[in-house]
């Protein structure tokens, strides 16, 4: 009796004719692709992007070159160099990040105990060499003086979890 | 304006009329088959990618209707690559091989009763003739190439064309003894009467494996094995670059259209209209807009036709390719019995003249 089924259903290509009616009914499902330069798929605070150097409100800059994020760099990716400055604190003269050879882990971000360094959302850059992709201290500071709102908006967000 | 052009056409010699007109005729049929192909293929994309819950291609142009020129455009500036390996005439004569058994085959399908290039006595065995010829082109390819991914291909697409060509003639055999002809006009006009009438419900099953081997002959999914991407890279045709590749595309393209008109023509009716018998005579057969849209015409034939293409392209969407040696199961142990079978049954039906359709002989 149970091979007869068989028989009749392969017969009738019931199995087949089911698999139609189930791509069939995703044929006229909404659509879940993202238009991309029109439309752009949500992004999470913690998107972590290209680099940025922040400063305090006051306009001094964050970061005091205690080089965590040197250490922690598991790509070694960052570059820095420090020294005395005539104020007495101890500052960077070179803070170069190798965007060739980050993985964006996030671990420096991390690492970094004034929370000088961090990721934000920016995705869309690009480099016709590769020398453009060494980004240097004056570059990153300037990417977060440009978008110091948005990263501390998302900090701010991201603080309880933290 | 209409005049000269007539006065020149007159003066020509009589061969020479007869002899333009036949190419002007031919053009009008390749033409409409080379957009329908490059629209099919933006066509599949299409319908692929909105099963996959994607849009498909939308860039080029509006709603991405200009991307298949924008892919011709693309091949044809790509350089053919010969490999060293190669033999260089066969290896250039397989796709004008493989693209002549595809158009060729156009020259005896009918549009409409007196739509037809030429309306020969066996165009059906003309059809299973020429078709059959396609599977040359895919071995001279594979065999060319000197490549072992399309050597195999080649041998896997040769193996597969000759055993599902058998159940296919038996399905022919099936349709020509209901219809009592070999000639698609008669054909298409023996089913005349109501959608009843047409052969699909006497020979149903023949419908399914005309329609099933068709997928076979044309190489495409599921039984698409020839080209197996995942096994073979792209089986015979991995060598073939730009212009030669895109004519092995035409062709595969243009017999599907053809696999679906064939359809279409011996099982759906062709260009009959499905509204005979429900709707008043008046209705069909008088003038205006309206007899000309619901009445017999071309556009009920391409619409069933587009129906058939469209169901090419949901098999592919939906169906993961057979492993080799079921196809070769499906052919020889399930189709080609069916065939036998039912040429027996349908013979019966015919003796007995079983109503509506065998009774008027």
């Amino acid at each position: 009796m149970k091979s007869m089924l068989r028989i009749f259903n392969s017969l009738f290509l019931w199995e087949l004719l089911k698999g139609l009616k189930l791509t069939g009914r995703y044929l006229f499902k909404r659509k879940f692709t993202v238009q991309y330069p029109e439309e752009k798929a949500p992004m999470s605070p913690r998107f972590r992007g290209l680099h940025a150097l922040r400063r305090y409100p006051n306009g001094e800059e964050r970061c005091i070159a205690c080089k965590l994020c040197e250490a922690v760099c598991p790509a070694l990716a960052i570059t820095i160099d420090s020294e005395e400055r005539e104020d007495g604190t101890r500052r960077t003269t070179q803070y170069d990040i190798d965007l060739s050879k980050c993985i964006f882990c996030g671990l420096c971000e991390e690492s970094c105990p004034v929370d000088s360094i961090v990721e934000t959302r920016i995705y869309e850059y690009h480099a016709e060499e590769r020398g453009d992709l060494l980004y240097t201290k004056e570059q990153l500071l300037a990417i977060g003086d440009k978008h110091e709102k948005q990263i501390a908006e998302d900090r701010a967000q991201q603080a309880p979890y933290r | 304006m209409i005049d000269t052009l007539l006065s020149i056409y007159q003066s020509w010699p009589e061969w020479f009329q007869f002899l333009s007109f036949t190419v002007v005729k031919i053009l009008a049929i390749v033409v409409p088959i080379s957009l329908g192909v490059a629209y099919l293929t933006l066509a599949e994309r299409k319908v692929i990618g909105f099963v996959q819950v994607r849009i498909g291609p939308n860039r080029v142009g509006p709603r991405g209707l200009l991307q298949p020129i924008a892919d011709a455009v693309k091949l044809m500036f790509k350089e053919i690559i010969i490999p060293t390996g190669a033999n260089r005439y066969l290896f250039l004569l397989a796709p004008v091989l493989t693209l002549g058994p595809a158009l060729v085959a156009w020259a005896v399908v009918p549009f409409t009763d007196s739509m037809v290039l030429s309306n020969i006595d066996a165009s059906l065995l003309f059809i299973l003739a020429i078709t059959s010829l396609g599977v040359y082109g895919v071995i001279i390819a594979g065999w060319a190439s000197n490549s072992k991914y399309a050597f195999l291909g080649a041998l896997r697409s040769s193996a597969q064309i000759v055993s599902y060509e058998i159940a296919m003639g038996f399905a022919l055999v099936c349709v020509l003894m209901a219809a009592g002809s070999l000639n698609l006009v008669e054909i298409v006009e023996a089913q005349q009467g109501s959608v009843l009438h047409w052969f699909w419900i006497p020979l149903l099953p023949m419908f399914v494996v005309y329609f099933l081997s068709g997928l076979a002959e044309t190489n495409r999914a599921p039984f698409d094995v020839a080209e197996g991407e995942s096994e073979i890279v792209a089986g015979f045709h991995v060598e073939y670059s730009g212009m030669a590749f895109s004519i092995f595309f035409l062709a595969e393209y243009a017999n599907m259209m053809l696999i679906s008109l064939l359809t279409a023509l011996m099982f759906l009716g062709g260009w009959l209209s499905p509204f005979e018998w429900i709707l008043s005579d008046e209705l069909l057969n008088g003038s205006g807009v309206v007899s000309l849209l619901l009445g017999d015409g071309i556009h009920w034939l391409l619409l069933k036709t587009c129906f058939f293409l469209f169901l090419f392209l949901w098999f592919r969407a939906t169906f993961p390719r057979y492993r080799y040696d079921q196809i070769m199961r499906l052919g020889w142990k399930v189709f080609i019995p069916i065939t036998i079978v039912w040429i027996l049954v349908l013979g019966g039906l015919i003796l007995a003249g079983v109503p509506p359709w065998f009774d008027a002989a």
